[in-house]
C-alpha cells in the first residue's frame, strides 16, 4: 500500500548480478561527447507566408522579423527562404533562434498568428517536422481515439456519513510513520478508518473542503479521497515543499525551494517551459499544470544595499474567494492578478503599486452596498515613500478601481485581518511617533458591507499587539498585547487578552466597537475561535513553562454585569484546561471538539494529543510517541437554507432529548459489552490455568518427582536445623503509630 | 501502604529477590556487595562480601540456604545464608547477567555478556544445595547464543526448559536437558532488548519486560503471548503477584537519555496492571530514577522495588489491594463461595 511513483522509480535494480565487464556507458557518451552538429532545436519553420520574389523578399523578411523579434532574438541572416524553380519563393521559412527557449516560445506565441488578413503563420519546430511531416510517420487514416469506459467513480464526499448515524467528524493523525485516519470517539478509542505506514514523506493536509487528503513525497503531491482511500491524482512536482488549495478546491499550488530541473529523458507531467521554476499552478480535474513561475528575489532596498530576505512569504499565491483569481505580490511595486482557468495576467498588465507591503483578499464573496456589478476584493498597503503617506486601499476585480482608500502617517507596520465573511477589514497599524522611540498600535476597521465603507478607529494601545482575530461569522474580536519587545526571549512575556464587541444598536445595524474586558497578566499567545463563534481557545502554546488553555463562551446565558449591558456579549470563563508541552490547537468543523497537540515535530516531550469538548472539558487524553500531525477534515459549507437552520435551532430541544437518549443507550450497551468481555477473559483464564496445572501434575507424576519440589526439601532442612523437633520462638515486639499530634511551641 | 526505604546501596540496584517464604529479601547493586534484608521490617540482615565489580543478579535457593550472585567481574559465586560466606567461584570470560536456581535448587543457569570476542553463553552449573559439600567445577552445560546474545533467562517447570530472552526483543526456548533450541519467537518489537523475565509460582508461564514499553505474559509450553502490558516508558522489570491476579512493571526513562526532565517526565513509578483484563489500575511513586528491578513477595503481602536512585522500597499491601475487584471478579468469587457452601 505504499504510495509510491512506482514508474519514476529505479527499484529492483540488482547490483550483485551486475557485470562490471559488459557495463553500457554508450548512453552516457552520447550525453556528454561534444555535440559536433548543432541541435536542430533552435529552428523553426514557418509556413503560411506570401509568395513573393527575390525583390520582394527583402521587405518580407523585415516585416517578418519585428514579428518574429517579440518572442526572441533572431536576425536577417537567420531566415532562410527557399525559392522555386520559377523564380518564386515556396512560401514557407526556415528561421534560428538563439535558444531553444526561444524556438518553443515562437511556436507557442506565433502559430496561427495573422499576417495580414489573408495571411495565417503557422510556426513549427523544425524537429517537429522532422518527426512527424515525413511520410509514413504518420496514419494517413483518421483513426478515433478510443474512449475508455465510463467507471463510476466513487463518492467523494462520502465521509459525511458517518455510518454510526452520530455525525461525527474525521481527522487525520500522522505519528512516527504511520498516517491514519479515524472517527473522532469523544472519550472512547478513535475509530479506525485506514492506517497505512509511510502514506507521507513529510506531512500531510486536508483540501479546504475536506475532500482529499494530501500526502507530500520527494517526487511530488498525491491526492486521496473516497470511500476505499484510493489516489485521485497526483502532481510530480519534485522535491515538493508546501502545498495550497484554492478555496473552492479546484486548483493547487505547489512550491519548492529547488527549481525544477528537468531531466533530459523529460518528465512525466511537466515540461521543458517548467525548468527553473518554483512554483506551479495545477488543474486539480485534470491533473495538468496550467503555469509555473520562478521565485522571486527580494528587491534591492532602496539605498542599493541588497535586504534581508524577508520572511519567506506563504501562500505566495492567494486566491480569490470563488478561485476565479490568483495574486501574487511583487513585493514593493505591484500585485500581479491572474485569471483562471487560463492563468493569463488580467488586463495583461499587473497592478502597479508603488511600494506596497502585503494585500489580502476577502475570504468570501462580498455585496457591497449600492453596487450591482460582480467584483472580488482584496485589500493591500503601501508605506510611507518620501513625503506621500501610507496608504490602505480596497481594491474592486476585475475593474481594477480603488473603491476604499485610507492615508495614515507615521506607519511603522500594518497588518491585515480580514473578518471570515468579509463583512469587516481590521488594519493593525503600529505607529511610531515623531522620534520613533515609543510605538502604539490602533485598530482601523473598514466596515465593507456598509454604504461608503465607513472606517472605524477602535483603540489606541500602548503595548505591542501580538495577536489579532476576528470571530468567525461574527462581530467581535479578541487581542493579546505585551508590554514587553517581541522576539527571542528565555522567558515568554507577560500578555493581556482583550476582547472587544460591538455596542447594541436599533435595528440591524451593528453598533460601533467597544473595549469589553481586558484580562492581565497571562501568559496566552494564541487565539482560537470555535468555527461557529461564540466559543473561543486563548492558550498557551510552544512554551515549556505554561500550558493554559482558557475556553471563554461570549454569550454565556447567565448574569450579565451591569457595565455590559450596552455591548452585544456577556464573556464568561467556562473552563481553564492545561495540556503540557502543548504546541497546537484545532477546533473540528463542528465547533464541538477542540483537539490539542504537542507535536514531535517541536519537542520530544510527552508527545501525544487532548480533546476537549466546547466548554473545556478534557474527554481523552493519549499519549503517543513521535506523535507528528493532527488536523480535522474539514466540512463543506452546509446545503441547508437558512430557514431550515432555522428551524433545526428551534427545535433544538427536541433533537437534544433524542441524542441523550442515544447517547446513554450506547454507553450502557458499551458497558455491557465490556462486562462482557471481562466475563468472558476471566473465563478463559481460569480454564487454561486448569488444563496447564492438571497437564503439569500428570507430567510430573510420570516422571516419579514429588508434587510439592520443594515441600520435601524444606522438611529436610527443618530436621537439620531442630533435630529434636523442637521449635523456636522468635519473639518481635512490633511498634504501631496510633496517633501523632504536632505541637508548635513557642 | 508506607513504604520501607533501605538505603545499604550506594548505587544503583540490579535485583532485589525474596526467598520462598517472603521473609528474607536479597538486593544486590554496581556497588559491589550484595545485601540481605527482613521484609517484614527493612533490618539488614548483613551482606556478601567478596566480588571485584557490579553486582547484576542473586538467586536464592528454595530452601534459603544458599545464594548464587553473578557480577561484572566475571564469576559466579556461591554463598551461605545465614553465615554470609562465600562457598565457591566460577570463572567466566565475560560478566554474569543473570542467575537462576531451578525448582529444587540443584540446578543453577548463568547468562554471561557478549563482550571481547566471546558470544553471549547461558550456562548451567549441578549444584548441591549443601553449605559443606563440595560443588563441581564442571560446566553440565552451555547453550551458545549465536544470533542474539541472551539478556535473561529462567528454568520452566519440571526443569523442561530454559527461556532466555534476548537483546533483539525475541525468546527462546531451550531444552532443559540437552540444550537444544525448541523455539526462537519474536515478541517484542524487533531489536528492543529483553529487560526481565520473571516466573509465576509453578513456572508454568513468565512475564517479559522490554525497552519497546511493553511487559508480555507468556507460556513455557508453547511459547505463545497470553496477555500484553503496555505502558508509556522503556521498562526495566516486570512481576507477577501472587493472591491478586496482578502484575507489577518498572521502568523510566533511561538516565542517559534524560536531559531536562522532571520527575513528571521521568515516569518512575511502579505501575500495577491486572493480569488477565490488561488494565492499568495503579501506580506507586517514590523512585527519583529508573526502576531497575521490582520483586513480589511470594506470599502475596507486598513487593519490592530497586532504582537507579540506589534504594530500595519495600512495600506492604494494605486492605484496599486485597479488596479491590472487578465487577466479573466478585461473580466468579460469590459463584464459588456458593458452591463451596453447598
Amino acid at each position: 500500500m505504499a504510495p509510491s511513483y512506482e514508474t519514476l522509480r529505479d527499484e529492483n535494480l540488482d547490483e550483485e548480478d551486475f557485470d562490471y565487464d559488459e557495463v553500457d556507458v554508450s548512453d552516457l557518451k552520447e550525453k556528454y561527447e561534444v555535440q559536433l552538429e548543432q541541435g536542430y532545436d533552435t529552428f523553426v519553420v514557418i509556413d503560411g507566408l506570401p509568395e513573393v520574389t527575390e525583390e520582394q523578399k527583402p521587405k518580407l523578411v523585415k516585416f517578418l522579423l519585428k514579428k518574429l523579434n517579440t518572442v526572441g532574438k533572431t536576425s536577417e541572416d537567420a531566415i532562410f527562404m527557399p525559392f522555386g524553380d520559377h523564380g518564386k519563393s515556396l512560401r514557407f521559412a526556415f528561421v534560428e533562434y538563439s535558444s531553444p527557449a526561444e524556438a518553443a516560445a515562437a511556436v507557442r506565441q506565433l502559430d496561427y498568428s495573422p499576417l495580414d488578413k489573408k495571411h495565417t503563420l503557422r510556426v513549427n519546430k523544425l524537429t517537429d517536422i522532422d518527426r512527424y511531416g515525413r511520410e509514413g510517420r504518420i496514419d494517413e487514416e483518421y483513426t478515433p481515439p478510443t474512449i475508455e469506459p465510463f467507471q463510476e467513480k466513487e463518492h467523494l464526499r462520502s465521509f459525511m456519513a458517518d455510518p454510526s448515524g452520530r455525525g461525527r467528524d474525521q481527522f487525520v493523525m500522522y505519528r512516527g510513520d504511520t498516517v491514519g485516519v479515524f472517527w473522532n470517539n469523544e472519550k472512547d478509542q478513535p475509530e479506525n478508518i485506514v492506517d497505512r505506514p509511510h502514506w507521507t514523506e513529510t506531512f500531510v493536509q486536508w483540501s479546504p473542503l475536506g475532500t482529499y487528503l494530501t500526502s507530500v513525497h520527494q517526487q511530488g503531491v498525491q491526492l486521496w479521497g473516497g470511500a476505499s482511500w484510493t489516489r485521485i491524482r497526483r502532481f510530480a512536482h519534485p522535491f515538493v515543499n508546501l502545498v495550497a488549495f484554492s478555496p473552492n478546491e479546484n486548483y493547487l499550488v505547489t512550491w519548492s525551494n529547488r527549481p525544477i530541473s528537468i531531466p533530459d529523458e523529460g518528465h512525466p507531467q511537466l515540461s521543458i517551459d517548467d525548468d527553473g521554476k518554483n512554483y506551479v499552478i495545477w488543474d486539480i480535474e485534470t491533473g495538468k499544470p496550467i503555469r509555473s513561475f520562478a521565485q522571486q528575489d527580494t528587491p534591492a532596498g532602496p539605498d542599493g544595499e541588497a535586504k534581508k530576505p524577508a520572511k519567506f512569504p506563504w501562500p505566495a499565491f492567494k486566491w480569490s474567494a470563488d478561485d476565479k483569481y490568483v495574486a501574487r505580490l511583487n513585493q514593493g511595486t505591484s500585485i500581479s492578478v491572474y485569471e483562471l482557468p487560463r492563468m493569463n495576467l488580467l488586463d495583461k498588465t499587473t497592478v502597479k503599486l508603488d511600494g506596497v507591503v502585503d494585500f489580502d483578499w476577502a475570504p468570501a464573496t462580498v455585496k457591497r452596498e449600492g453596487v450591482k456589478e460582480y467584483e472580488q476584493l482584496f485589500c493591500f498597503w503601501t508605506p510611507e515613500i518620501g513625503s506621500n503617506p501610507a496608504r490602505v486601499g480596497l481594491m474592486s476585480i476585475p475593474s481594477k478601481q480603488v473603491v476604499r482608500s485610507l492615508n495614515l502617517f507615521s506607519v511603522s507596520d500594518a497588518k491585515l485581518h480580514w473578518q471570515s465573511e468579509g463583512a469587516y477589514l481590521c488594519v493593525k497599524v503600529d505607529r511610531h511617533s515623531k522620534s520613533k522611540k515609543s510605538q502604539a498600535t490602533t485598530l482601523e476597521i473598514f466596515r465593507i458591507k456598509e454604504k461608503g465603507v465607513p472606517v472605524e478607529v477602535v483603540d489606541t494601545i500602548k503595548d505591542t499587539v501580538i495577536n489579532f482575530a476576528w470571530e468567525p461569522k461574527g462581530d467581535r474580536f479578541v487581542t493579546i498585547t505585551t508590554t514587553e519587545p517581541v522576539g527571542a526571549t528565555a522567558v515568554p512575556p507577560k500578555t493581556s487578552v482583550a476582547f472587544f464587541c460591538p455596542e447594541k444598536a436599533k435595528g440591524n445595524a451593528v453598533g460601533n466597537f467597544k473595549h469589553l474586558r481586558t484580562l492581565e497578566k497571562k501568559n496566552s499567545n494564541a487565539i482560537y475561535w470555535s468555527p461557529k463563534g461564540r466559543f473561543v481557545v486563548v492558550a498557551t502554546v510552544h512554551n515549556t513553562q505554561s500550558s493554559d488553555l482558557d475556553f471563554y463562551d461570549l454569550d454565556f446565558e447567565g448574569e450579565k454585569p451591569e457595565s455590559d449591558k450596552d455591548l452585544t456579549a456577556n464573556l464568561q470563563l467556562m473552563n481553564t484546561a492545561d495540556h503540557y508541552g502543548v504546541t497546537d490547537v484545532e477546533w473540528d468543523p463542528s465547533g464541538r471538539y477542540v483537539a490539542t497537540w504537542a507535536s514531535a515535530w517541536k519537542h520530544a516531550m510527552e508527545n501525544g494529543y487532548h480533546i476537549y469538548d466546547f466548554r473545556g472539558e478534557q474527554l481523552r487524553e493519549e499519549p503517543i510517541e513521535k506523535f507528528k500531525q493532527w488536523a480535522w477534515r474539514p466540512r463543506p459549507a452546509t446545503l441547508l437554507s437558512k430557514e431550515e437552520q432555522k428551524q433545526i435551532r428551534k427545535n433544538l430541544r427536541e433533537y437534544s432529548r433524542i441524542f441523550e437518549q442515544e447517547d446513554a443507550e450506547r454507553i450502557s450497551s458499551a458497558d455491557v459489552a465490556v462486562v462482557q468481555e471481562r466475563r468472558r477473559l476471566l473465563e478463559d483464564w481460569y480454564n487454561w490455568r486448569e488444563v496447564v496445572e492438571e497437564e503439569v501434575a500428570e507430567e510430573r507424576a510420570e516422571l516419579g518427582l514429588p508434587a510439592d519440589p520443594v515441600e520435601e526439601l524444606l522438611k529436610a532442612k527443618t530436621a537439620e536445623v531442630a533435630p529434636n523437633g523442637e521449635e523456636q520462638v522468635i519473639e518481635e515486639i512490633m511498634e504501631e503509630v496510633l496517633e501523632e499530634t504536632e505541637e508548635i511551641v513557642n | 501502604m508506607r513504604p520501607i526505604l533501605l538505603s545499604g546501596h550506594e548505587r544503583a540496584l540490579t535485583q532485589v529477590k525474596y526467598n520462598r517464604e517472603g521473609d528474607l529479601l536479597f538486593s544486590t547493586a554496581k556497588d559491589q556487595h550484595i545485601c540481605a534484608w527482613f521484609a517484614h521490617n527493612g533490618e539488614r540482615l548483613g551482606t556478601y562480601q567478596g566480588h571485584q565489580g557490579a553486582i547484576w543478579t542473586v538467586d536464592v535457593d528454595p530452601t534459603s540456604t544458599i545464594i548464587a550472585s553473578g557480577s561484572a567481574d566475571n564469576t559466579i559465586r556461591l554463598w551461605e545464608v545465614k553465615t554470609g560466606k562465600l562457598l565457591k567461584t566460577w570463572d567466566f570470560p565475560t560478566a554474569v547477567k543473570r542467575v537462576e536456581f531451578n525448582e529444587d535448587g540443584t540446578k543453577l543457569l548463568g547468562v554471561t555478556e557478549k563482550r571481547m570476542g566471546h558470544l553471549g553463553t547461558i550456562v548451567v552449573l549441578d549444584i548441591k544445595v549443601d553449605p559443606d559439600a563440595e560443588q563441581s567445577d564442571e560446566k553440565v552445560l552451555t547453550i551458545v547464543c549465536e544470533e542474539s546474545k541472551a539478556t535473561v533467562a529462567g528454568w520452566s517447570y519440571l526443569s523442561k526448559y530454559i527461556i532466555a530472552g534476548h537483546e533483539d526483543g525475541s525468546v527462546s526456548q531451550y531444552d532443559g536437558k540437552t540444550g537444544d533450541l525448541i523455539y526462537n519467537v519474536n515478541v517484542h518489537e524487533l531489536g528492543s532488548p529483553i529487560t526481565d523475565l520473571q516466573w509465576n509460582q509453578d513456572r508454568t508461564y513468565f512475564i517479559t519486560a522490554s525497552k519497546d514499553k511493553s511487559a508480555k505474559l507468556i507460556t513455557a509450553k508453547e511459547l505463545e503471548v497470553l496477555k500484553t502490558y503496555v505502558a508509556d516508558t522503556p521498562l526495566n522489570s516486570a512481576a507477577i503477584t501472587p493472591k491478586k491476579e496482578y502484575v507489577i512493571l518498572g521502568g523510566g526513562q533511561a538516565a542517559m537519555d534524560v536531559t531536562t526532565t522532571s520527575a513528571r517526565q521521568g515516569k518512575f513509578e511502579a505501575r500495577f496492571y491486572h493480569k488477565i483484563f490488561e488494565e492499568e489500575i495503579g501506580r506507586v511513586r517514590g523512585h527519583f530514577g529508573p526502576l531497575n528491578t521490582v520483586a513480589a513477595d511470594p506470599t502475596g503481602k507486598g513487593y519490592a522495588s530497586g532504582g537507579e536512585d540506589g534504594y530500595v522500597r519495600v512495600h506492604q499491601f494494605d486492605k484496599g489491594y486485597f479488596d479491590f475487584n472487578y465487577e466479573v471478579e466478585r461473580e466468579r468469587l460469590n459463584r464459588l463461595a456458593a458452591q463451596g457452601g453447598k
